[in-house]
């Protein structure tokens, strides 16, 4: 495989956003990934929210750890700086990258491997210290990129390709990652575009750690009946507790919502998510309750999609540490370094 | 009897139980002598617990200001029943036993050929005190006065640094006070000032006494770093914390915010990774950590050498492998360190002698790491991370700036700058970087672990990949000359024979090469200060017959560096390793040295080679 730089013309029809960005300028390199992947959408889905957001490319500081999935961030917003890490591993260079700059915007993309099974521990302590971040796991059940092992959220009971029944028990990301404290916790499928594009708006703007568990059937190992990861098995039992639309701030408010069936929920930008009510009595500012309605859902064997929980009022990782304003990477000499006079009266007291 | 006679040169050794507050006393009694102008070398012997199992605290008192361990001990201050019998053995015939008198011991559990010295300390204490707390603590205090009363130190420096010590809770001053002369009277009323004794000096000049952690930590705090993460590991937990403090003190604004962030990760993969991803992100960061983090961040720092990621590591090296001897020091990370992570890499290690090279070598690495874009690794060691040791006071240039290296800046891509994050313009294998965010549309990339072209972009090809292999080797050269220069130490006369240690072996060594020389033993001696070596250490080798590699591990690592990076002959290089856990001693390297030199000549190499 080598680098394919995805060729550059003007589309006449492209409709630029009022930077002047067109969506091409969201776009990265060509994929790599076999074709009809999940993740492809996935991607497809990040590029369409981050240019409707009108998120200047070169704002965003993509990461990624090792995996198909994270092979992803190489193919949208070329003009952004992305990073590649080691496996399991994104969780940590994102908080430090976060720390030495609070004015980015962070895009964590993961596997199910990668933050699952080798990166469990990041994921669940970069979630519950806060981190500014819209942490993405493309979730397949297997190990893409190594040909197909079961993955950590396989599912007990399901299937591999070859025949191979999987008896340890699933990890489900989002439950985790509601218990940790994450506020903004979503899931979706790579294949509900329409779903996805406002969830990845709604927690690219949100404050603080924004889980999205996104089931994205990998084509090539794990697409075959006896898998609860295949495009026909999500689509026959996804449950989806709401739809939504994203207001960003800057644009005027207009909603097009059924009283009674919509509920809003401004975010501390002042954005506002406009969540359309499918399934009955559905909450999503009640932590305890969302995860009750997971494991009955689960214990049904449905997948619950939507948002499922958000806290508008949440604080980051930087509120916790009350750092300065000014990014760290930016502060100078002057303010970084206590001087000569100080050292001496250091020294007197030392003796 | 011998009696040992000896004025401002001798070895004060205190056995303790843990966390019975001897630590604070055992500090001001080494502390009180400094301010007689008299230099002390001082260790903490401690166990891996908090409470309950023996210590030690080992006061070297040395007008000639030998700072190395000596060895061997004169005055025994057994303060701790277990451990009797090892201690009392310890004592150098002619020498002193301190000890609570308050229950009488049997004959057998004493020395003839040694000075007993008893005070009852507890019935001292119960008499004066109720609490238990405070018989306890206080008990610590009259045995420093009683100390002092017997080997001559002046109470009323003792009564100043206490009256510092407590300035905050004043209320405390005057009982430590009247603790401390309960102790020294009972001496004068009862016993006899022993042969060994302080005089005021002038010795210990304008030099100060500092852990080298703390040093450190102030080193990065001057050095620039805005980020720390970490996981608490003896001996480098207390750098992190004197980072905390010395943060609060110097970087935190009238509003209370902070121009730091320090997050205590939940292990050291992700330490290292937080500082990674900073370091990426244009702001300095660092971690610390000991042996077994080292080994856990293995995977990252091979992405920093890959994908040229500026980081720095404190390394507080402690007895290895495994967990080894955790409250123990040895200089046994070298190997890890200098080539950690699978692949061909290598790294940067800088060798700090003492605290003053601690908080040096400190700030520079920041520098380094920018300039290099690399893991700089700067290797302290138990014994002087965690111990006091005096050492020069701490200087700062205010004229000097620090060095970010080669970033490209919004200007240099607008005026239309070629930008290939892998391209060796200069021809010293260092690229150029961008910080994420600087321009709109140039200067992007993307960083990976996997080989690429100059310009970041994916390439398995087999020319691209060890063409960049190729330059890191170049930068590697380049980083030759940006690492701390050797210092050599000439012998008095020519000699073909030297000697190169480095680090916490430094004081040791330079008394060793005074005692060896009045034996007439003379070696030309360098303390390596870095690696990679610079053509000084190579041209060093080269200039003498045989070079004595002095370290404190089983292996001989940094001889082992030496013959891989020099291509020396083995034989060229005999080693001399110390590494039972305690620092080395003159001592050792004196009869080491001897035994070497009086054994029949190693081969000398010829000609040919
Ligand atoms: C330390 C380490 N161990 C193993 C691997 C091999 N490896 C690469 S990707 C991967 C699994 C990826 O699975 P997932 O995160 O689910 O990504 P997917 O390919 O399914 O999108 C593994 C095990 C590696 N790169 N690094
Ligand atoms: S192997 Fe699976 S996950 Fe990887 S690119 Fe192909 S379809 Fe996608
Ligand atoms: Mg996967």
């Amino acid at each position: 495989m080598t680098y394919i730089a995805k060729p550059k013309f003007a589309h006449p029809n492209l409709k630029p956003n009022s930077l002047g960005y067109t969506r091409r300028d969201y776009e990265g390199s060509v994929s790599t990934l076999c074709a009809g992947c999940g993740h492809d959408s996935i991607s497809s889905a990040i590029i369409q929210a981050v240019f409707e957001l009108e998120i200047p490319p070169h704002k965003i500081a993509k990461m990624s750890g090792i995996g198909c999935s994270s092979k992803t961030p190489d193919y949208m917003m070329g003009a952004s700086h992305g990073f590649n890490t080691v496996h399991g591993r994104m969780p940590s260079v994102l908080t430090g990258a976060n720390l030495a700059n609070k004015d980015l915007v962070y895009l964590g993309i993961s596997g199910d491997g990668d933050s699952a099974s080798i990166g469990l521990g990041q994921f669940a302590h970069s979630v519950r210290r806060g981190v500014n971040m819209t942490y993405i796991v493309e979730n397949n059940g297997v190990y893409g990129l190594t040909k197909g092992q079961f993955s950590a959220t396989s599912d007990k009971g399901s299937k591999s390709k070859g025949g191979e029944i999987n008896h340890d028990a699933g990890i489900d990301l989002v439950g985790l990652a509601l218990q940790l404290g994450a506020t903004f916790v979503a899931r979706s499928f790579s294949g509900d575009k329409a779903q996805l594009v406002p969830l990845v708006k709604a927690a690219l703007l949100h404050k603080g750690p924004a889980f999205i568990d996104c089931i994205s059937p990998c084509v090539q190992f794990n697409n075959h009946n006896g898998s609860t990861k295949s495009y026909d098995y999500v689509r026959e039992h996804n449950e989806a507790v709401n739809r939504m639309d994203v207001i960003v701030p800057r644009n005027p408010i207009h909603v097009d919502y059924e009283p009674g069936e919509t509920k809003t929920v401004t975010q501390h930008d002042g954005s506002i998510l406009s969540l359309h009510k499918l399934a009955e009595h559905y909450d999503p500012s009640d932590r305890v309750a969302a995860l009750a309605f997971l494991s009955a859902k689960a214990a049904l064997g449905e997948i619950v999609t939507g948002l499922l929980f958000v806290d508008p009022a949440s604080q980051d990782l930087h509120d916790g540490l009350n750092t300065v304003d000014t990014p760290l990477n930016e502060l100078h000499d002057k303010e970084l370094i206590p001087g000569a006079k100080v050292l001496e009266a250091l020294n007197a007291s030392l003796r | 009897m011998h009696q040992i006679a000896a004025i401002n040169d001798f070895v004060v050794k205190f056995a303790n139980v843990n966390g019975s507050g001897s630590a604070s006393a055992n500090g001001l009694f080494a502390k009180s002598i400094i301010r007689s102008g008299v230099p002390v070398a001082a260790r903490n012997i401690f166990p891996s617990n908090i409470q309950g199992l023996p210590t030690w605290y080992e006061v070297r008192i040395t007008e000639a200001g030998k700072l190395g361990r000596r060895g061997g001990v004169d005055l025994m201050v057994a303060m701790n029943p277990q451990t009797w019998d090892r201690d009392v053995a310890e004592i150098e015939p002619g020498g002193y036993l301190f000890y609570d008198s308050t229950k009488p011991l049997p004959p057998e559990k004493f020395r003839t050929d040694i000075t007993v010295v008893g005070v009852p300390l507890t019935a001292i204490c119960n008499a004066k005190y109720v609490l238990p707390r405070e018989r306890q603590l206080f008990k610590n205090i009259v045995y420093v006065g009683a100390l002092a009363a017997l080997i001559g130190i002046d109470l009323k420096v003792i009564e100043d640094a206490l009256s510092e010590q407590f300035a905050a809770k004043p209320k405390l001053i005057g009982a430590n006070h009247e603790a401390l002369h309960m102790g020294a009277d009972y001496v004068k009323a009862n016993l006899k000032p022993l042969g060994l004794q302080v005089r005021k000096s002038d010795q210990v000049g304008d030099r100060i006494f500092l852990e080298g952690n703390s040093a450190a930590a102030l080193g990065a705090v001057y050095g620039g770093a805005t980020v720390c993460a970490w996981y608490p590991i003896t001996p480098s937990t207390s750098l992190a914390e004197a980072f905390m403090g010395f943060c609060d003190d110097y970087r935190t604004d009238p509003d209370g915010k902070a121009r730091f962030a320090i997050v205590q990760a939940e292990d050291e993969i992700a330490s290292i990774g937080i500082v990674v991803g900073a370091g990426w992100n244009g702001a300095r960061a660092f971690t610390c950590t000991s042996g077994p983090g080292i080994s856990l961040m293995t995977e990252f720092i091979g992405l920093s050498y890959f994908a040229e990621i500026p980081a720095v590591i404190f390394d507080v090296q402690r007895g290895g492998p495994s967990t080894g001897m955790p409250t123990r020091t040895q200089q046994a990370d070298l190997l890890c360190a200098a080539y950690a992570g699978h692949g061909d890499t290598k790294h940067p290690l800088l060798f700090p002698m003492d605290p003053r090279e601690c908080f040096e070598f400190g700030a520079l690495s920041f520098d380094l790491a920018d300039r290099l874009q690399t893991t700089i690794f700067v290797m302290l060691d138990l014994d002087m991370g965690m111990n006091e040791w005096l050492c020069e006071p701490l200087a700062w240039d205010d004229s000097k700036n620090l060095d970010r290296g080669k970033v490209m800046t919004y200007a240099d891509l607008e005026a239309g700058r070629d930008f290939g994050r892998y391209l060796d313009v200069d021809g010293d294998g260092i690229p150029y970087r961008t910080y994420p965010a600087t321009h709109p549309t140039k200067g992007a990339y993307f960083t990976r672990g996997t080989s690429r072209n100059p310009y970041a972009r994916y390439s398995e090809e087999g020319s691209v990949y060890v063409d960049n292999m190729q330059r890191l080797l170049r930068k590697f050269e380049t980083a030759k000359t940006l690492i701390p220069a050797p210092l050599t130490i000439k012998a008095k006369q020519a000699t073909n024979d030297g000697v190169i240690y480095f680090g916490s072996t430094a004081p040791a060594m330079h008394e060793a090469l005074e005692v060896l020389e009045t034996k007439g033993i003379c070696l030309d001696a360098m303390r390596v200060r870095g690696f990679p070596f610079s053509d000084e250490v190579m041209d060093f080798i080269a200039n003498h017959n045989r070079v004595f590699v002095i370290e404190q591990n089983r292996d001989g690592q940094l001889r082992s560096m030496l013959i891989n990076e020099g291509q020396i002959d083995p034989m060229k290089l005999p080693s001399i390793r110390h590494y039972d856990g305690t620092p080395i001693t003159a001592r050792f390297i004196v009869s080491e040295i001897s035994n070497l030199m009086g054994a029949p000549a190693t081969r000398i190499p010829e000609a040919a080679e």
